[in-house]
């Protein structure tokens, strides 16, 4: 399959591209999808 | 060297300076210094975290192995992206950013510290990070001075002294706004660089199916030695459970794959935006930047058979005269147009900075915030905390350069053999002495600070034993298994004189990487010792948001 001799280095080359697509999906759907509060919480504690 | 590669590199230089200088203005306080105020654009973070991942040795020396492994390595990139990006990104980085903020946290160490409520905890991690990391750093900062050294033709020293003070002042003086401004730049010069790379590859060898039918059929070029070591064509794996298959899944694939994320100075980067929607935003970024990284680095690194075989009639690596990492640059001088030479030139200067860079970072912080700070005569001195971690940055730097410089002068080969295997001694000890531990604070609320810390300490120590005294790459180069025990590595035996690799099974333990052996251990005397030991209290758990109704 596309010249390459081992269905197992097929499956790594084909899941590289998924895998970068599968983030680039993620990124789109999630792109427009508690902080003063626990900095303020967290800095007082800390004091 | 044109006088293009000269004007091209001033102004790169140039350009590093002006971004360092515009992280030195926005910085004013120590969490500007450390965390970038917590503020960063998404594509800044995101490119800043690949490029600081992605070092020259992921691409000449990993795209090297490739030339001599083949396109197997794919799998460490399908793990780059999927582990190094997504989960570590949308898993791991919304739980560390939430917690680092709960818990006003501006370094890894810290957030470690606080979580688990131990301040032996905060040291420990800093020490491991301050005491490994230049031995990393310094098998960067080695390949970049001698990249310099060929390509301008200036002598060794001054290469090494002028690269390292360019990064000293923009990092003590920018912190971490200076470093991720020019990680931008810079990886974004990597993308245009490898883009190209792959673009002139695939068309100079007649596109992708012919490319790889091509390489397919060197199958029975493959050198006798490797046939030998299991290998079966550049197109296809090793023979499961050969020694060549070994080195490929446990070292290279899950070595690297898994170490990464547990690696403390890409840890912090989640902790430099502002909300889990930044993070979202940068996985498009980082997914597609590691692609075009190691996967083009990969691809190319098997298909310079093709040409070496086209051309001269040998394989890649007889080619390059057993040396690995001459593989990918001797590849670019004769196969690639001129103009392409100064832009790879800038692709592996920008690598280099852009992962020297945030190693110094995360060297000084744990040396200045960690340790220094959290004595008992500056913890509660106010002020400073700049100071002393621009101290510690300086101080990380003079070693790791002491250690690139020195180390092969005091002890020749041995030393060069040192530093060359410094970046599978860090991200392994990472592995097996952070992840745990880390996992554990972000999801669990069993751990117990007793857990974490024998945790850590098994994984530290496993991991180290195994990469003195059992495996072979590592315990070669270290030269001590061989003055006690008179082997190079435990998991070899003498038989008439004759090396004799030991096994179980398939397993060769001479070739299994510290992070099988020191990683489940590690898991296992946490959750034993936690079961045994005092939990935190529920308004600890509570405020790092592991509440019971949280």
């Amino acid at each position: 399959m596309m010249g390459l001799a081992d269905p197992w280095v097929f499956v790594a080359y084909l899941l590289c591209i998924l895998s970068a697509l599968l983030c680039v999906g993620w990124g789109a759907y999630f792109w427009n999808r508690e902080e003063e509060e626990v900095r303020q919480w967290a800095v007082e504690e800390d004091k | 060297m044109s006088i293009w590669m000269i004007t091209f590199v001033i102004v790169y230089f140039f350009a590093v300076g002006y971004l360092g200088y515009r992280g030195y203005r926005a910085t004013q306080t120590a969490a500007d210094y450390l965390i970038a105020g917590r503020k960063t654009h998404p594509y800044i973070m995101a490119m800043s975290y690949g490029s600081t991942f992605i070092s020259t040795s992921a691409i000449v020396g990993f795209g090297g192995a490739a030339g001599v492994f083949g396109m197997g390595l794919l799998w460490l990139t399908v793990l780059n992206i999927f582990v190094g990006i997504f989960v570590a990104f949308v898993v791991f980085g919304g739980r560390t950013r939430a917690l680092g903020l709960r818990l006003d946290a501006h370094t890894f160490p810290e957030l470690i510290g606080r979580r688990f409520q131990s301040r032996f905890l905060q040291g420990a991690a800093a020490t491991l990070i301050f005491v490994f990391m230049p031995l990393y750093a310094s098998a960067v900062l080695i390949g970049a001075a001698k990249y310099l050294t060929q390509q301008l033709g200036v002598p060794y020293d001054v290469a090494l002294f002028v690269f390292t003070a360019i990064i000293a002042v923009y990092v003590i003086m920018g912190g971490i706004k200076g470093v991720m401004y020019t990680d931008a730049l810079q990886g974004t010069i990597m993308l245009f660089g490898m883009i190209a790379l792959i673009v002139l590859t695939y068309s100079k060898l007649g596109g992708v199916t012919a490319a790889h039918q091509a390489l397919t059929d060197l199958a029975s070029q493959v050198p006798e030695k490797l046939a030998k070591g299991g290998h079966a064509g550049w197109t296809a794996m090793p023979k499961l459970g050969s020694p060549l298959w070994w080195t490929l899944v446990s070292t290279i694939v899950m070595g690297v794959g898994i170490g990464v994320l547990a690696q403390p100075q890409l840890a912090v980067r989640y902790m430099t935006v502002k909300s889990q929607k930044e993070l979202n935003r940068g996985v498009p970024v980082g997914g597609v930047f590691i692609l075009m990284m190691t996967g083009v680095a990969f691809v190319v690194g098997a298909l310079t058979n093709v040409h070496f075989h086209r051309t001269a009639g040998q394989v890649s690596i007889a080619a390059a005269k057993g040396d690995v990492e001459a593989i990918i640059p001797m590849y670019l001088q004769q196969a690639m147009p001129s103009w392409f030479s100064v832009l790879f030139m800038l692709t592996l200067l920008s690598a280099a900075m852009s992962t020297l860079s945030s190693q110094f970072h995360v060297m000084g912080t744990s040396l200045g915030r960690d340790l220094a700070e959290q004595s008992p005569r500056l913890r509660n001195s106010k002020g400073g905390g700049m100071l002393v971690t621009r101290i510690g940055v300086l101080v990380g730097i003079l070693v790791s350069a002491y250690l690139s410089y020195g180390l092969e002068k005091a002890f020749g080969k041995t030393g060069t053999e040192i530093v060359a295997r410094g970046t599978a001694i860090f991200f392994g000890l990472c592995a097996c002495a952070f992840l745990p531990m880390y996992a554990g604070a972000l999801w669990s609320r069993a751990i117990t600070k007793a857990g974490a810390i024998a945790g850590f300490l098994a994984g530290a120590g496993s991991s180290l034993f195994w990469l003195v005294f059992v495996h072979e790459k590592e315990s070669t180069a270290l030269l001590l298994c061989n003055k006690l025990f008179g082997v190079r590595s435990l998991g070899i035996a003498m038989v008439e004189g004759k090396e004799v690799f030991l096994r179980a099974g398939k397993i060769i333990w001479a070739f299994v990487d510290p992070l099988f052996v020191g990683l489940p251990l590690a898991i296992a005397v946490t959750i034993a010792v936690s079961l045994f030991t005092r939990k935190f209290s529920e308004e600890h758990l509570k405020r790092c948001r592991l509440g019971r109704t949280a």
